[in-house]
């Protein structure tokens, strides 16, 4: 105890914790460092220091929307950790892309888990960013002056899918390349989708070996990066707009 | 902080702006700083300007310039405050300055396109001070509120839930692995052949309509629609009882799609035609 003490008066700790910090010496409970605590945090500092008392109440957010930020950040490590064991090549009768898939399953370690994670993560984030819409639906928190960000909302749930949707080809195997198929047939088949459009994301006209390398892109920089942008807009734009809405 | 200085006023004018604003009916607080204003106001007619009113040479550059010798524009409308402050530049640099209100608004200089210099001698450092006539200080009267601290009970509460979520995201992980199948072969077409789930429901349509219709407009029709949804509904109450139609139509709309999701996800078979999952089986992977 008389050792840590001894580390948090060093100047290099007291360097790293910004007053307010739980970990720095002399916090105490009051107003005045609760409110150091949020200013003084790089990610608290999303937050206002004070919300009104009804945003506490689970039943009016059930936390969808830190849920949904959370998923995201859970699939970004994930995703982070299986990129180390994934190549997004594919032949026509052999595929390393399959052939690390199966390596990730038997042989890398919690590779399997960590894979289980991020696919049932991913199932999970597209229900709760289809829920947070409707909560936020229910609660009228897309009225003035929130318009704008309801919209932003709307783009990140097309993302959402899109993230979704793109890294379900990955695993190049029966389910992936049919599944892909079939949706992309959804809407492929009509002539507002010329085939140059065909060509700009799938790289063909059908899904192909290219396609997976595209879509690898797509799934593992293009659209998060788009994804956070619009994040960020919408996270500032909570706070710009009054913080949460209501109380109903 | 240096303890602050009384500004010396009339105090007989004080008391009867005073007596008058307050039989007004004006709020005690504004009328004390109306009544101050023109007890110092009275004073000064009288005993002069102070010699510490001086202006600072920075600030009296800027007010030149705001007056408008960015291209010649009328500098006579504007105040008159740089030829009435005494030249004592740089004794009191710093201190605040009263200035009475300019007679005419002051426009900015128009642009000229150039990025402005420092002016030789201008000092390292603004004082941005503003000036506040003391009628112009007024009460805000807002509703505090009821709110609590983010930190501990906010944070606390959205920990709590990803603490929740992560734990039965990773015991259901570890007990059910994420379907697998054989190397994707483009010549077999597995039959039924299923988009993601989120998909399904349009897969659903496509049974009833037309590609074109099932395939993009409608798919166009729900983005558009989502996207337009608080610039259709200008109802501005969020009391579900005054919203009904709205909350009527949404929950109409979200259960529709979410029935024809459920219906492609479990209730077609083999040729994407209808199946009983309790017959013929669950035709579904995630």
């Amino acid at each position: 105890m008389e050792a840590l003490d001894k580390v948090r008066e060093t100047e290099l700790w007291k360097s790293m914790f910004r007053p307010g910090s739980v970990f720095r010496k002399g916090y105490k409970d009051t107003q005045r460092d609760r409110a150091l605590a949020m200013m003084n945090n790089v990610l608290y500092h999303l937050h206002p220091v004070k919300i009104k008392r009804h945003g506490l109440k689970l039943t009016y957010t059930f936390c969808l929307g830190g849920l949904s930020f959370f998923l995201f950040t859970l699939l970004t490590v994930t995703g982070i950790y299986l990129i180390f064991f994934y190549r997004p090549t594919a032949g026509n009768a052999s595929a390393q892309a399959y052939t690390d898939m199966l390596n990730i399953r038997n042989n890398v370690y919690f590779g399997d888990l960590v894979r289980n994670i991020h696919r049932w993560g991913a199932h999970l984030m597209v229900i709760t960013v289809t829920l947070h819409m409707a909560r936020v639906f229910y609660t009228g928190a897309y009225k003035p002056p929130r318009e704008f960000n309801w919209v932003v909302g709307v783009i990140l749930l097309f993302l959402t899918l899109g993230l979704s949707f793109t890294g379900y080809l990955l695993p190049w195997d029966q389910l992936a390349q049919w599944a892909v198929t079939i949706a992309e047939g959804i809407s492929g088949n009509s002539p507002l989708i010329p085939d140059q459009a065909k060509f700009i994301l799938l790289s063909g006209i059908q899904v192909n070996p290219n396609t997976l390398l595209r879509w690898y892109v797509f799934h593992v920089l293009f659209l998060p990066f788009i994804l956070v942008l619009f994040l960020a807009v919408h996270f500032w734009r909570i706070r710009k707009d009054g913080g949460i809405s209501g109380p109903l | 902080m240096p303890p602050r200085e009384e500004t010396p006023m009339d105090q007989a004018v004080f008391d009867a702006t005073l007596q008058a604003e307050l039989t007004k009916g004006t709020d005690r607080r504004v009328a004390e700083g109306r009544a101050r204003a023109a007890g110092v106001r009275a004073y000064r007619k009288v005993h002069g300007e102070p010699e510490r009113e001086a202006k600072p040479a920075a600030e009296r550059e800027h007010a030149a310039a705001a007056s408008g010798d960015g291209g010649g524009a009328a500098p006579s409308a504007t105040a008159p405050a740089p030829a009435a402050v005494p030249a004592a530049v740089g004794a009191s640099a710093g201190v605040m300055a009263y200035a009475p209100p300019p007679a005419a608004p002051r426009t900015a200089p128009p642009p000229t396109g150039r990025v402005p210099t420092a002016r030789p001698g201008a000092p390292d450092k603004h004082r941005l001070l503003a000036l506040v006539p003391p009628e112009g200080v007024q009460r805000v009267e807002r509703e505090q509120g009821d709110r609590i601290n983010v930190f501990p009970h906010l944070l606390m509460e959205e920990f709590v839930s990803l603490l929740v979520v992560s734990f039965f995201l990773i015991v259901f992980s570890a007990f059910v692995n994420a379907p697998l199948r054989e190397l994707a072969n483009p010549n077999l077409t597995p039959n039924p052949s299923k988009a993601p789930w989120y998909f399904l429901g349009l897969q659903e349509l496509l049974r009833y309509f037309h590609p074109m219709i099932a395939g993009v407009i409608i798919p166009t029709l729900i983005l558009v629609g989502l996207a337009a949804v608080p610039f259709v509904d200008r109802n501005p109450s969020t009391k579900p009882g005054d919203r009904k139609l709205a909350i009527t139509i949404f929950t109409m709309l979200f259960m529709f799609g979410a029935t024809l999701t459920i219906a492609g996800s479990f209730f077609r078979g083999t040729g994407f035609n209808w199946a009983w999952p309790w017959s013929q089986g669950l035709f579904f992977e995630l």
